[in-house]
């Protein structure tokens, strides 16, 4: 395969960062704040998460130092693209009281400046790709989502060193980014520091055009490769994935609902840090007054009370059932509904969940546990 | 409690010329939640155009004489004149909100519902005899009819504000019951259970407070009590299996919300357990 790679070194990402900033993009990249690595706006490699990994298990996040200088040495960030893209809070719209009625406010995007994307995983832009067949390829797509994608500039990172609640190996999501981005970076340390660049777009090129580059030789590519390779090997976690979704409809009414929902806290965790969770609730605000008036859009989860509460009450009063909602809808219903596995094996519920539920587990558990009834309809995926 | 002791009161809607009158009232309490009040400086000169301060003592001495169309109360019942005087209070007040841990759950004073109230006064006081007590610190809710309970040690500003403005543009406030974990994912704060090893109350507690401790690398104590879903004992075994003594689990769930029904049997769950 031809890939018309470059190669570039550590004076080249940083000057990288600087031609994204001149363009007018906001880099978003990895940081380490509170003893963790963050997606937040970066300034130059200064910022970037210097010679740490990240050890992940279920419920444990601690950041260690490596013995090398890699700056995308550690797996998933505590949120993938979701926070830029999807906001926790989008205002949809401000209205205010005036003499003959009310007028709405300019939309706050109008002036928000695009976004780049430094270090995305292949899990976050499988996520990503995910969020587009959701809210943009339908039969109606989301404004505001549209519009902060459609300016969005992606420089991904193969990851090279997973962490032990990774699966994307399983889930066919990675380690190595298929699509999806403008610049494609797989950090290479010996003998020198460097980074092997590919271009997946126009603007990627006019971008890279920019940067001082060598074309890429045949060691550089092949130790590209190797980095896939042996991180493809060392994926912490296993998701089965062959049908799955027929062990979770056969488990419906399976007694191991009730296990899980012994040890889950119904906190809404994994469905906050889930890069592929989309579920909103709309809320509207107004002042003392009465004069303004704002509607916005918060993420919101099923593990909530009140997100399935109807007339009369909840529909999922208690928390096994949302459980089940969630990994059910999760592995096999969005099959259905999308096509595509809703699961892109990031590992953040996981890693993130206070009480140390395992998706890779419990659907584990779910298999071992529930007869299959043969339905002559294999899983999709 | 569930009769409203209700008086007769003239069934006026409050008009836009006719400010609605405000009470705030006080019962065994730190007046934390009055302050809050009072805090709102950019919002108080808009609050008192919109109700009528009535009754505000921590405020004001000017007093005008109730009937009151909203009632604030902050504190709890400890004492026999308490809960004669919250029935009055209920019965002049067309609307009545508790605001505060206090006035919703006992608050921390509610501690003396698990000792002998006796033996505190004997030791305490010179002479208990002058000192009328119960030997239980209740809510509001187990006296009189309560029309709205705010949570929180103390409520949080902003949503004491969505409470008086769903009331004036008479609607449903909108006061979440998910978990603090809701409020923290939202803000983007790193879970300081996960990766700092922090024991926390997040996941068991509700939210109100704009997870406010975990942003600031601390635990959540639970000042805004049970979340609508309170898995208490699966949180219970997680800190037990994180190191934390028996004994010290009791105490994470008996502090401003010790009297509230999930946080109480909990917490009765692990006295006079031994570490192991």
């Amino acid at each position: 395969m031809d890939r018309h790679a470059q190669v570039i070194d550590v004076d080249g990402l940083q000057l990288l960062i600087e031609v994204l900033a001149s363009r007018g993009y906001t880099v978003m990249g990895p940081t380490v704040r509170d003893g963790a690595v963050v997606v937040a706006p970066v300034a130059g490699v200064a910022d970037l998460p210097r010679g740490l990994r990240d050890e992940q298990d279920a419920a444990h996040y601690r950041l260690v130092p490596r013995d090398d200088d890699a700056f995308f040495g550690h797996a998933a960030a505590v949120q993938g693209a979701k926070p830029v893209l999807f906001p926790a809070d989008q205002l949809l719209w401000r209205a205010r009281r005036s003499e003959d009625g009310f007028r709405l406010d300019a939309s706050d995007d109008d002036d928000a400046a695009p976004v780049a994307l430094l270090g995305a995983r292949s899990c976050d832009l499988a996520a990503v790709d995910i969020h587009d067949e959701v809210l943009l390829r339908r039969r109606f797509s989301d404004a505001h989502y549209a519009q902060r994608r459609a300016g969005t500039f992606v420089v991904a990172v193969t990851c090279g060193d997973p962490a032990g609640t990774c699966f994307c190996a399983s889930t066919g999501t990675g380690p190595r980014p298929g699509a999806g981005f403008d610049l494609l970076l797989t950090e290479l340390l010996e003998p020198v520091h460097r980074f092997l660049v590919e271009v997946g777009s126009v603007r990627g090129a006019e971008v890279l055009a920019e940067v001082p580059a060598a074309p890429a030789g045949p060691g550089d590519l092949a130790a590209a490769d190797d980095v896939v390779v042996r991180a493809t090997g060392r994926m912490g976690r296993v998701l089965e994935t062959e049908g799955l979704r027929d062990v979770l409809y056969a488990a419906a009414e399976s007694p191991h609902w009730d296990d899980v929902a012994s040890r889950c806290l119904a906190c809404t965790s994994c469905t906050l840090v889930c890069p592929t969770c989309f579920c909103t609730s709309v809320e509207d605000v107004a002042d003392l007054t009465g004069d303004v008036a704002e509607r916005h859009r918060v993420w919101d989860s099923c593990f909530s009370k009140d997100f399935a509460y109807i007339h009369g009450g909840s529909l999922r009063g208690e928390t096994r059932s949302r459980y089940r909602q969630w990994i059910t809808h999760k592995l096999a219903a969005w099959q259905d509904q999308f096509g595509m596995l809703g699961c892109v094996g990031c590992g953040r519920c996981i890693t993130w969940c206070p009480a140390a539920i395992d998706i890779t587990a419990e659907a584990a558990a779910l298999r071992a546990a529930t007869p299959l009834v043969t339905t002559g309809e294999g899983a999709r995926r | 409690m569930t009769t409203t002791p209700l008086l007769p009161v003239p069934h006026v809607p409050p008009a836009r010329a006719t400010r609605p009158t405000l009470a705030v009232w006080k019962f065994a309490s730190c007046d934390g939640c009055q302050l809050t009040l009072l805090n709102c400086e950019d919002e108080l000169m808009a609050l008192a155009g919109a109700v009528r301060i009535a009754y505000f003592p921590e405020a004001t001495r000017a007093v005008v004489d109730g009937p009151y169309d909203l009632s604030l109360v902050e504190g709890s019942v400890t004492t026999p004149e308490e809960v004669e005087r919250i029935g009055q209070i209920r019965a002049m007040s067309r609307h009545l909100v508790t605001i505060g841990a206090c006035a919703t759950t006992g608050g921390i004073q509610a501690l003396r519902n698990f000792a002998d109230v006796a033996e505190f006064r004997s030791v305490v006081y010179a002479h208990p005899e002058y000192l009328s007590t119960l030997d239980r610190s209740t809510p509001i809710s187990a006296h009189v009819t309560v029309d709205f309970e705010l949570r929180g040690c103390p409520v949080d500003k902003n949503q004491l504000l969505e409470v008086l403005a769903a009331y004036l543009q008479r609607r449903r406030p909108r006061i979440p019951t998910y978990s603090v974990c809701v409020e923290c994912k939202r803000r983007g704060a790193v879970c300081v259970t996960v990766a700092h090893g922090t024991p926390c109350l997040g996941p068991v507690t509700q939210a109100g407070c704009g997870a406010l401790c975990p942003a600031f690398a601390r635990g959540c104590y639970g000042c805004f009590g049970p979340q609508d879903s309170p898995n208490t004992s699966a949180l219970a075994d997680r800190l037990l299996a994180a190191g934390m003594a028996p004994d010290e689990v009791m105490r994470v769930y008996r502090t401003f919300n010790a009297a509230s029904e999930p946080f109480r049997r909990e917490s009765e769950r692990h006295e006079g357990e031994v570490s192991s």
